[in-house]
Formats: C-alpha cells, sequence, structure tokens
C-alpha cells in the first residue's frame, strides 16, 4: 500500500521502552490513519560487542558470553559454540553427553516458546495464559538450577561434553514434568486456538510467502509457519538427534496464525524428544577424556594430580585449535543459531561471527506489516519471537 | 566428497577467472573467489539446479591483517540449499585500503542487514546496496569496531555526547 496523501502521514516512536517490542527494539512507524506506510527498525540498544570480546578471550571463557545472545535459550547457545569448537578441534562427544544435551536443549526449547506463548498472548490481550506458561516455566527453571546450578545463564555445556553428570532425582522430576505438559498444553490449546478474538487477530496477519520466507533467510518456527519443511535436527543431524523419532511441523499460509500452532506443535515435539532422550540414555562418560581440551571430571580434582593439573592448564592456558576455520549451526528455538569461528592456532579465537536467528528474522517484518494496521504490529512483533540479547550481541 | 568437487568445479567451468582455489577442511568446502565476479558467482551458484543455493545462511567480514600480516579484509559468505541440503563458503578477499565489493542483496533479500552489519563493524562497502548505513553502532560512532586496530577499551571521542545535545535543542 503506498501513501497516496502524504501530508497525513504521521511518524510514530514506538520503543525501545515499550512492553510489546520484547526488550528494546524500536520502530519508526509512519502511518496513514491507523494503518501501516512504513516500518523501520532501529537496533543496537543491547550491543555489548560480544563478537569483539570473544576475540579476547580463550575458548573456554567465552561459554558464558554464550548464554547472554538469546537469553531465554542459554542451552542452546552454549550447544552451538560447543559444537563448533569440537568441530574445530575434531573431537567426538560421549553418547551419554550428547543424550544429556538433547534433553537440556529440547526443555530449553519448551521453556522458550513457553515465554513466546506468555507475551504473545499477553500482548493481544490473552492474560491466563501468561499465568499458565510462567508456572510451568517455573517447574523448568528448577530442574535447570538442579543441573547447572543457576536459573537463567546456565554455561552448563562444555567443550567436550557438559559440566557435570544429571543429579539424583533430576529424571524422576523430568518424567512428571513430561507426563503433565502434555495436559497443560491441550489448556493452552482450549483458551486460544479456537478462541474468536485470537483467530480474528491472528488469522491472515503478517503473511509472508515461502518464496520470500527462504530469499529474506528466516528460518525456525517462521519459516516453518510459512510451509518450508526446514529443520537443523532433520537436514544436518547433530548430537543424535538422528536416533530420536519427531516430526517436523509445518504451517500453511504463513500468517501469526500458522506460527502459533507450529510452535504449540514442536512444544509437543519436543516433550517427546524428552522422554526418548531420557528413556534411552546410555551410562558412560559425561564429558570427553581428553586432557589438554576438555575439562576434568570435577570430582577427580579432589583424587588426582594429573586431573588438577590438566584443570590448572585448561584453565590458565587455554586450548590451542589448529589454523583453520569452521561454521556449526544448530536448531535454537528462534531457528537456525551459526557459529563460524576463526582459528589462527592461538588460545585466543581469532574472529567469531554468531549468526543469530532473531537478527534475520526481524529483517523481514517491514514486509509484513506495511498495508496493516497498528495493532497488528504487536502481533507480528510478538509471532517473530524475537530476543533482543542476540539481535543485538 | 564428490558433490563439493562438481560445486567448485562447475563455477570454475562457468567463470575460469572467477574460482582463485578451493579447499576442504573439516568437511566444509571452501571456494576461494576473485572480488570482481562474486555477484556472478552467486547468482550462478543461486540459480543453477545442481547448486541450488537458495539460502544465505551468513555473510560477515573478517579482518585478516593479523593472521598473514597482508592488510585486507576477507568478506565470507555461507550458502545454504534448502532443496539438495548442502552448504558451501565462498570467501573473498578486499584490500583494506579500499575495502568495496558488489551486493548481493539483488540475490538474497537477507543479505541487506549482514552487509550494512559488516559495513558496521568492518566499513566495507557494498556497492548497490539499498540502505548502507550503521545498524548496531549508534548514531555518529566513530571507528568500526571488529577491526583489529581498534581498541578493546576505551571511550568514543565526546562526538555521542554533542550529537545527543544537539538533539536537544
Amino acid at each position: 500500500m503506498t501513501a497516496t496523501t502524504t501530508e497525513q502521514v504521521m511518524t510514530i516512536n514506538m520503543g525501545p521502552q515499550h512492553p510489546s517490542t520484547h526488550g528494546v527494539l524500536r520502530l519508526l512507524l509512519e502511518l496513514d490513519g491507523e494503518t501501516v506506510v512504513k516500518a523501520t527498525p532501529d537496533i543496537g540498544y543491547l550491543h555489548r560487542g560480544i563478537e569483539k570480546l570473544a576475540e579476547h578471550k580463550t575458548y573456554h571463557q567465552f561459554i558464558p558470553l554464550t548464554d547472554r545472545l538469546d537469553y531465554l535459550a542459554p542451552m542452546s547457545n552454549n550447544m552451538g559454540y560447543a559444537l563448533a569448537v569440537e568441530k574445530l578441534l575434531d573431537i567426538e562427544v560421549p553418547k551419554r553427553s550428547q543424550y544429556i544435551r538433547v534433553i537440556m536443549c529440547e526443555l530449553t526449547r519448551i521453556s522458550s516458546h513457553l515465554l513466546w506463548l506468555a507475551t504473545h498472548a499477553l500482548d493481544i490481550g490473552a492474560m491466563t495464559v501468561f499465568f499458565y506458561c510462567f508456572r510451568e516455566r517455573e517447574t523448568l527453571n528448577d530442574l535447570f538450577e538442579m543441573v547447572a546450578g543457576a536459573r537463567m545463564n546456565l554455561s552448563y555445556i562444555r567443550i567436550g561434553g557438559v559440566a557435570r553428570d544429571l543429579p539424583g532425582g533430576f529424571i524422576e522430576k523430568t518424567r512428571d514434568f513430561v507426563n503433565a505438559f502434555m495436559g497443560r498444553l491441550k489448556d493452552y490449546e482450549t483458551l486460544l486456538t479456537k478462541n474468536k478474538i485470537w483467530l480474528m487477530r491472528t488469522k491472515g496477519v503478517g503473511v509472508v510467502s515461502a518464496e520470500d520466507a527462504i530469499n529474506y533467510g528466516l528460518s525456525g518456527p517462521c519459516i516453518r509457519g510459512s510451509g518450508v519443511k526446514w529443520d537443523v535436527r532433520k537436514s544436518e543431524p547433530y548430537s543424535s538427534y538422528d536416533e530420536m523419532d519427531f516430526i517436523v511441523p509445518v504451517g500453511e499460509n504463513g500468517d501469526v496464525y500458522d506460527r502459533y500452532l507450529v510452535r504449540l506443535e514442536e512444544m509437543r515435539q519436543s516433550n517427546e524428544i524428552v522422554r526418548q532422550a531420557m528413556d534411552d540414555i546410555p551410562d558412560g562418560e559425561y564429558i570427553a577424556d581428553i586432557p589438554d581440551v576438555a575439562l576434568p571430571k570435577k570430582e577427580d580434582l579432589k583424587q588426582s594430580m594429573e586431573s588438577l593439573i590438566h584443570h590448572f592448564k585448561v584453565v590458565t592456558g587455554g586450548i590451542c585449535p589448529p589454523v583453520g576455520e569452521v561454521y556449526a549451526c544448530v536448531e535454537a528455538p528462534k531457528g537456525e543459531l551459526g557459529y563460524y569461528i576463526v582459528s589462527d592456532g592461538t588460545k585466543n579465537p581469532y574472529r567469531i561471527k554468531i549468526r543469530p536467528p532473531s537478527f534475520v528474522n526481524l529483517e523481514v517484518l517491514e514486509k509484513m506489516v506495511v498495508g496493516s494496521l497498528l495493532a497488528d504490529v504487536v502481533a507480528v512483533i510478538g509471532s517473530l519471537d524475537i530476543v533482543l540479547g542476540e539481535i543485538d550481541r | 566428497m564428490t558433490e563439493d568437487i562438481t560445486i567448485g568445479k562447475k563455477l570454475k567451468a562457468k567463470f575460469p577467472e572467477a574460482v582463485i582455489d578451493g579447499k576442504t577442511f573439516r568437511g566444509e568446502l571452501t571456494i576461494n573467489i576473485h572480488k570482481d565476479f562474486i555477484q556472478k558467482a552467486a547468482g550462478f551458484l543461486y540459480e543453477d539446479n545442481e547448486t541450488a543455493f537458495d539460502y544465505l545462511s551468513d555473510l560477515c567480514g573478517v579482518d585478516l591483517s593479523r593472521l598473514d600480516g597482508s592488510n585486507n579484509f576477507e568478506v565470507v559468505y555461507h550458502l545454504y540449499s534448502m532443496k539438495l541440503n548442502h552448504r558451501v563458503r565462498l570467501k573473498v578477499k578486499i584490500p583494506a585500503s579500499n575495502p568495496s565489493i558488489d551486493t548481493v542483496t539483488n540475490v538474497w533479500k537477507t543479505a541487506d542487514w549482514h552487509e550494512r552489519e559488516a559495513y558496521d563493524m568492518f566499513g566495507i562497502i557494498f556497492n548497490g546496496h539499498p540502505n548502507l548505513q550503521r545498524i548496531l553502532t549508534p548514531e555518529g560512532f566513530k571507528g568500526h569496531p571488529l577491526r583489529k586496530d581498534y581498541p578493546l577499551k576505551g571511550r568514543q571521542p565526546e562526538t555521542l555526547r554533542g550529537i545527543y545535545r544537539e538533539g536537544k535543542q
């Protein structure tokens, strides 16, 4: 839609302090009445220079910084980075830790999608869902606290494995959650899926076609909502995902409603993956036994002098991967999260480029909202599920 | 592996001067492209049925000055094909004294913000880009932070404060 009467076009500023922009996103909206003529996202308010910092840290020291990218899904960020470094070092991770990683990443996906559903519904006016979702997230945070000791910035996944083994009682507690969660999902669906207000606010809003979705580089639920069946877990399986049995849900119309359906189904599939991984988790080591690269097991430090020496050397000296470059990507809750690492053979990475899914997904916002109403902008931003931490890095 | 070789060979057959060399490291194919041919090579890899790189995963800059002491920048393209499920990395060297290269936004629209970021962080000029402005750093920011000669610590000169003051008056 083009503005024929330019005199009437009004520019308004949405954000960076606005509850519906999910962080510090600023939108410059040009409106003709209530119709959006132009929308220019202004990002960078949360730019902390993480890629620059990476060049001055050792490979292990960078792990806590990855938590602060997409702070709603810290495990997936750790995972992508660990995979990239492991690819660079060409090392194999023990089977047990691969399964632990799968459990953690899928729980993170559920947690991230729950927060998305809560805030998205709240933006559009359905408040009850918000309270329900946060109740479930509380359980998940308790589970994360059990394994990692923290509730938000977990830093649990290490190069070569994970920080420690699953604590006693974790599997039982997770099983309780997994068993109860299917019923909870039904509750959310009863509240929203056939709710007339929800349908009117989301159907046919923020449509993007499959061709555009690919050309604009969308990934994750955003591209699958447009009917493109692409999931990194299926197309380039990592960390034993090829042993899990799950389906990749896709939408048809590429609107806000389809992206909602895709994410709900994804939570269901993630729940099933967690169940399978818990059933089949093998015994064994939780971190690879490669003394000059991976940190030794914590419990060995008090018993074994060699472990203490290796720990000291890895922590103080860092690790020196061979000269080269790798790109590794994972299916984070928001889409394809990639790490491009260039190594010059020293203990500091020469360059780390993070390919954040939200950054690319946000790019399509203008295309989605031009010609629609101001109130739809809120619905579209919610359906993209952006996190400014990883957009601005 | 055989598939990897065909990508390089096909590109070389089409544009003999474009391909400088290629290598495989950890199962990833990297092709070095001559600066003048990036748009043509990108278009060809996008169009051709046997390569079909319809998805640009990532685009970024790298400052090579401390890696090989060459005073060059590098623009790195990570391509992915949804149809054929394969990846390739294209690399283009450009001199740091005149860091400019043709845009690929005409092939993949997603390149828009990636190129703006590379401009912001390295000062690489993408010829033909529709809106080449800073994206992550604030208005009036001096320098390009990911260049190796940009210090890790320090403050911007008073410019930013001045700009905000001007805005207030």
